[in-house]
């Protein structure tokens, strides 16, 4: 694409969002560097799709401003800002074809040959044949495709996604996120992602913006948001999380020690994301997939140094790569672990006493007055 | 007994279909009669006489062209009236909607005698003299809910986030209405705008209480059956039906051939 709009970043400032006595965004304060493909991720009703479309202009802000690159676009209409958008179902004019659906944004602005952009455009998406076709003729990807292609010939600074992939099934979906991944690489333009699935996000953005209530949670790459989450939502909402009130015996050294159930867990001082005081409560938090499961029997052959909890298995299920056991301990009820299929040990069965282990560096620390269970549960298709 | 089982439904949809075609053809064969006297109710011979002058009736095609001429006007009118009551009530929040989205019925709902005699009165109170636009009022304003009602439809089942696309595609307001909104309710204004037309050019009661002495083609037929009924009439009426005909079967046919090239 030769794009020669140097365009730069978009910054959003104390930009917010009320609806009578409902706030649907609070003030926030978001930068999306040029040339990124950021997610706005979190469940529906937090506020990522009005804040999506404040910086398509679909939207007045409340309060706050709205700026790409210098200049400042809050109060231009969204027919006079560089910015381009894929809807959620993609509203195609299903009176217009599928070549004067793409080439609609082109002749508004009164360009005279359109044939060849719009040929690139087609060819862009693979959907040379289909250019004399109605969109109702055109399967879901393919409308998805052509709602793409008619957003991206105008070579907006800005490409702006509503959950585009939010009515494809599964495995298109996963095509399809490849595919905009692809273009986007492609064409260099800055996407701004809005979606409720947490997988989605983590595939395609460089950037993911985790949103609750209105507010953003937490923002980074997808592997720092999985592995650092700094609140009990992020912890919960990426992935799953297992979270063990602890109370504080040690502090001061590189590695912060608590209690949980009688035993005793570390983690590295510099992950806890909470204040913490001996005494005090934190949430101590690790990941499904890097705790071991270890048959009560074999206790004696695990390494020192690591992050033991004992339990008992409640229930197990096989899913093929690997197999997902929910443990109920003394530290915390229905933990899960997720066990690779490397070498089936039989006595892991529901009813067998276990012991879960660690490397301790691979646990986190959270703030202990939070709801441990924000976020569980809140993505619609829970896939 | 196997064959009038399967064949149950067809049977019953041409049963159906001659039920309401047989009345137009019975114009339609009576347009060729050569009656005895004035009563054109008795078959007696075929002729082409009232083909060859269909307006050697007495002010026969001045009333049918006055008839087509408030039929088009009102129906321009109530089609730009009811088009953007339709857009209000269904696209703004306003004071009153409620209430005008009841009233809007009323004029379907209320006996016509009623309407008429209302309206007489009204047109009288107000010293208005009766003729051609005291019957171009009243038609409007009946023809007004149904258009009201046709494009209301189509307006609330279209999304609007194709117009937010439009304005997001760089389409000013009016862009956005005459390129998008306009082509997409474009069904149901046509259909509004047809529905307008055949209720202002037959209809008879209101017109016939508000008029004065101006005489619509409906008033004409009905002042013509006291006295006789010329062939003319059936041939007005013929040539009515056919000219409806010929419409729906070219619409039907321009409909599935760009259907045909859309999937070829």
């Amino acid at each position: 694409m030769t794009d020669t709009n140097t365009g730069g970043d978009v910054r959003l400032t104390g930009i917010s969002k009320t609806y009578g006595s409902f706030t649907a965004v609070h003030p926030l304060d978001l930068t999306v560097p040029q040339g990124s493909f950021f997610a706005l991720l979190g469940a529906s009703g937090c506020g990522k799709t009005t804040t999506l479309r404040m910086i398509a202009g679909l939207e007045e802000p409340t309060t706050g401003t709205v700026f790409l690159g210098d200049k400042d676009v809050t109060d231009l209409p969204p027919y006079k800002r560089p910015v381009n958008t894929v809807f959620q179902s993609y509203a195609l004019f299903p009176h217009l074809d599928i070549y004067e659906n793409i080439a609609f944004g082109l002749r508004r602005r009164g360009v005279k040959s359109v044939k060849k952009q719009v040929g690139d455009m087609l060819d862009l998406v693979q959907l040379g044949d289909k250019a004399k076709h109605k969109p109702h003729q055109l399967s879901g990807g393919q409308q998805q495709r052509v709602a793409v292609a008619r957003a991206l010939i105008n070579h907006p600074q800005v490409l702006l996604l509503d959950e585009p992939l939010g009515a494809l099934d599964l495995k298109l979906r996963r095509q399809m996120q490849l595919e905009l991944k692809r273009i986007q690489t492609e064409v260099g333009i800055t996407f701004v992602h809005v979606t409720h699935d947490q997988e989605e996000a983590m595939t395609m953005a460089d950037q993911v913006a985790v949103m609750n209530g209105g507010r953003v949670e937490q923002l980074g790459a997808p592997a720092d948001l999985y592995e650092n989450p700094r609140t009990t939502f992020v912890a919960n909402f990426l992935g799953t999380s297992n979270l063990i009130e602890a109370e504080v015996v040690e502090t001061g050294g590189t590695d912060l020690v608590v209690t949980a159930g009688g035993g005793k867990l570390s983690l590295p001082a510099d992950r806890c994301s909470a204040a913490v005081r001996t005494g005090g409560k934190v949430l101590v938090g690790v990941r499904p997939e890097k705790i071991s499961l270890a048959h009560a029997d074999d206790a004696g052959k695990i390494a020192e140094g690591r992050n033991r909890v004992t339990g008992r298995i409640v229930d197990s299920s096989f899913i093929g790569v690997s197999t997902q056991y929910v443990v109920n301990s003394p530290a915390g009820a229905e933990l899960q672990v997720y066990e690779q299929n490397i070498e089936r040990d039989t006595r892991l069965a529901p009813g067998a006493e276990v012991v879960l282990h660690w490397n301790p560096a691979h646990t986190f620390g959270l703030d202990a007055t939070q709801d441990i269970d924000a976020g569980v549960e809140t993505v619609e298709d829970a896939s | 007994m196997r064959w009038i089982r399967r064949n149950l439904v067809v049977i019953a949809g041409l049963l159906t279909l001659a039920y309401m075609i047989v009345p137009n053809i019975v114009v339609m064969v009576f347009s060729f009669n050569k009656p005895n006297g004035r009563f054109n109710y008795a078959w007696q011979r075929f002729s082409l006489d009232a083909w060859k002058d269909p307006c050697g009736v007495a002010d026969l095609c001045g009333s049918l062209t006055l008839s087509l001429q408030i039929a088009a006007w009102a129906t321009l009118g109530a089609t730009v009236l009811g088009t953007m009551i339709a857009f209000a009530l269904v696209r703004y929040r306003f004071r009153a909607r409620g209430a005008i989205n009841s009233l809007i019925f009323l004029p379907m709902a209320m006996p016509e005698v009623v309407m008429a005699a209302s309206l007489l009165t009204l047109f009288l109170n107000m010293g208005a003299e009766l003729g051609f636009w005291t019957v171009l009022i009243a038609h409007i304003m009946f023809c007004l809910s149904f258009v009201v009602t046709a494009v209301k439809a189509r307006v609330m089942s279209m999304d609007p986030r194709l117009e937010e696309a439009a304005r997001d595609l760089y389409a000013g307001p009016a862009q956005t209405f005459v390129r998008v909104t306009l082509p997409i309710a474009a069904p149901g204004i046509a259909a509004g705008a047809l529905l307008a037309f055949a209720l202002s050019f037959d209809d008879f009661i209101i017109t016939n209480f508000n008029a004065g002495s101006t005489v619509t083609f409906p008033m004409f037929v009905w002042g013509s059956a006291q006295r006789g009924t010329p062939v003319q009439i059936n041939v007005i009426g013929t040539a009515m039906f056919v000219i409806a005909v010929l419409v729906v079967v070219a619409g039907q046919i321009v409909t599935s051939r760009r259907k045909k090239a859309a999937t070829s």
